[in-house]
């Protein structure tokens, strides 16, 4: 599955574009600028998960169910069972989400467009109903995640920055083997016609099952990582459907024509967030709005197709 | 020895809210015979095909294939049994390269499991993907998009995804409609000269007599639902209903 990845341009452009983002981040820039990018960086890993899904013209309004899972699996795991080792959050996390999106898969797997759309909105909502309630979780106040540690030591902001970028370069890895698979190109064979997939002797339910897991495990991931970051874990901030929304709107912005996209989206909107917040406190939401239309008015294939009409070859720079 | 019997169907019926489309359906077919389906349009020529490849669910009635019963199956179950298809209207993945269409139709025939997992663009299969699009004449459109392509190139290449999983017994709907009348006989003799190498039995659906002719072992003509002649081509094309009710 992983023969000769590394040789593969995509990855070794990501690997550097990771590189650089985290020495910016933590020999360079200011604070606020590198949580930016810390920041962006871990929920990339979410929107890749829905780019993943919408290649198959899938889109998931709900996809915080699987970030706020991962994240609240972080915040259980450490409550009940004193787990803050990094490694074993993420794989918590991840392991959580994944489990979660299998057994919702069953029933997603059967809807597309909107009615696929709106039912993982309806689950996250359920999720964030649950968690809004539970007493033991913190309810609406949610939870104080202590500092990770890694082999017993503290790993510092740091440490947790460069484990940010070793987890989405095992990421990139993992997405660009699946994608260039048999399977994974399924995914543009199923957005064209199912009935020849079904004819080809390929289960499409299966098939969406498969890239809904995986995709609800990405999210987990990117949960999971920005709980470690924010060192806290609240409904609001992870499971409300304009989470959801954010992540969608990210996926859009980036565009699906790289699996590096949703990073550079990702980092991007953090931006676009602070200094919309900052200039203009009233009115960040309409700054975020008018964004989004200037990139479906004037480029519709996201801010990707601006680096590749720029220079197809060179895409490292943000 | 005698040679086997492939395909059976006993009363085979569908009928969409009271109108019946197909009615008494009764054949058999024996292992590599090549078949020539006919009949006016609406004759009901694609819902038999529809039944056998699982596509639709007989009303009643029931089809057997090599002896065991496969009435109502899913498509994909079709396909794993050897009971493969082409379409009327091509059903090809319109936004990608004509490689990767037989690509992906030759990884789902040949691959299983994890080996999915492992990249498309493997060389072997590539190669032998290239030598089928040589033989399907489809070679230098290889790398063109297939929405791009004339109808009579989907066509083909709609058949060669279908070939490609080494059927036991193959379906192909109006293979060379839309097809201009000069490539029709080119068409046709690569496919059935292949088919008939690896022994796969044929069933096509026709409406040129002339193609009709040449290439089947046999006719099946159908009319308003129910075939009204089964016979060889020879017999078939000068028998008096046929002639009233398809030809004429
Ligand atoms: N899904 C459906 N729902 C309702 N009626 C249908 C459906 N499919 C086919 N029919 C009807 O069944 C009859 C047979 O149709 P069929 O498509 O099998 O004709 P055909 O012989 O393939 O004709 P053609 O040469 O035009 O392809 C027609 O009267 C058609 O309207
Ligand atoms: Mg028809």
């Amino acid at each position: 599955m992983f023969k000769g990845i590394l040789k593969e341009q995509t990855i070794q452009v990501g690997i550097g574009f990771v590189f650089i983002v985290v020495l910016l981040g933590t020999f360079i820039l200011p604070e606020w600028m590198s949580n930016n990018f810390m920041y962006g960086l871990s929920r990339g890993l979410a929107v890749l998960g829905l780019m993943i899904l919408w290649r198959t013209n899938l889109v998931s309004f709900g996809h915080a169910l699987y970030y706020g899972f991962g994240a609240y699996a972080v915040a259980m795991a450490q409550k009940y069972l004193g787990v803050t080792d990094v490694f074993l959050r993420i794989i918590i996390a991840i392991a959580a989400a994944g489990l979660l999106g299998f057994v919702l898969g069953f029933i997603l797997r059967r809807y597309r467009e909107i009615f696929f759309a709106m039912l993982s909105l309806a689950f996250s909502m359920v999720l964030y109903g649950l968690l809004a309630k539970a007493e033991f979780l913190g309810s609406t106040d949610g939870m104080s995640i202590s500092p990770s540690t890694m082999f017993g030591f503290e790993l510092g902001r740091f440490g947790l920055f460069y484990f940010i970028g070793f987890v989405v370069i095992l990421s990139l890895i993992f997405a660009h083997a699946y994608l260039r698979s048999s399977l994974g190109h399924l995914t543009t064979a199923i957005m064209d016609n199912e009935i020849r997939v079904e004819y080809l002797g390929y289960s499409v339910e299966k098939a969406i099952h498969i890239k809904y897991v995986i995709s609800a495990c990405l999210a987990g991931g990117a949960g999971g990582l920005m709980a470690a970051a924010l060192g806290q874990v609240d409904p609001d901030s992870m499971v409300l459907w304009s989470v959801s929304g954010e992540l969608v709107f990210v996926t859009i912005m980036a565009g699906l024509g790289n699996i590096l996209a949703p990073f550079v989206g990702a980092i991007f909107f953090e931006f676009i967030r602070t200094y919309a917040y900052e200039f203009a406190p009233q009115a960040w939401q309409m700054i975020i709005g008018g964004t989004l239309l200037a990139i479906i008015f004037f480029l519709p294939g996201g801010l990707w197709s601006l680096f590749q009409k720029i220079n197809p070859f060179k895409k490292e720079k943000k | 020895m005698a040679i086997k019997e492939i395909l059976k169907t006993s009363n085979l019926q569908k009928s969409f809210s009271g109108i019946i489309a197909a009615e008494d359906i009764n054949i058999s077919v024996k292992e590599g015979e090549i078949i020539g389906i006919i009949g006016a349009n609406g004759a009901g020529k694609t819902v038999f095909v529809n039944m056998i490849t699982g596509y639709l669910k007989p009303t009643s009635g029931t089809i057997e294939f090599n002896g065991s019963d496969i009435t109502g199956i899913k498509p994909r179950e079709a396909t794993h049994i050897g009971v493969c298809r082409s379409f009327q209207v091509s059903q090809v993945f319109m936004s990608m390269t004509v490689k990767q269409n037989l690509m992906i139709a030759m990884s789902l025939a040949k691959k299983s499991g994890s080996q999915l997992l492992n990249p498309i663009d493997d060389e072997n299969l590539s190669k032998e993907c290239d030598k089928i699009l040589k033989q399907y004449n489809i070679i230098t459109q290889k790398d063109l998009i297939v929405s791009t392509l004339s109808q009579g190139m989907r066509k083909l290449l709609d058949i060669a995804m279908a070939v490609v999983g080494e059927p036991k017994i193959l379906l192909l709907d109006e293979p060379t409609s839309g097809v201009s009348v000069e490539e029709k006989f080119g068409i046709m003799d690569i496919v059935i000269s292949a088919l008939k190498k690896s022994g796969t039995t044929v069933l096509f659906v026709e409406h040129d007599m002339e193609i009709v002719e040449r290439y089947v072992d046999r006719v099946m003509a159908f009319y308003q639902g129910q075939i009204i002649c089964d016979a060889p081509p020879k017999q078939a094309l000068k028998d008096k209903k046929v002639i009233q009710y398809v030809l004429g």
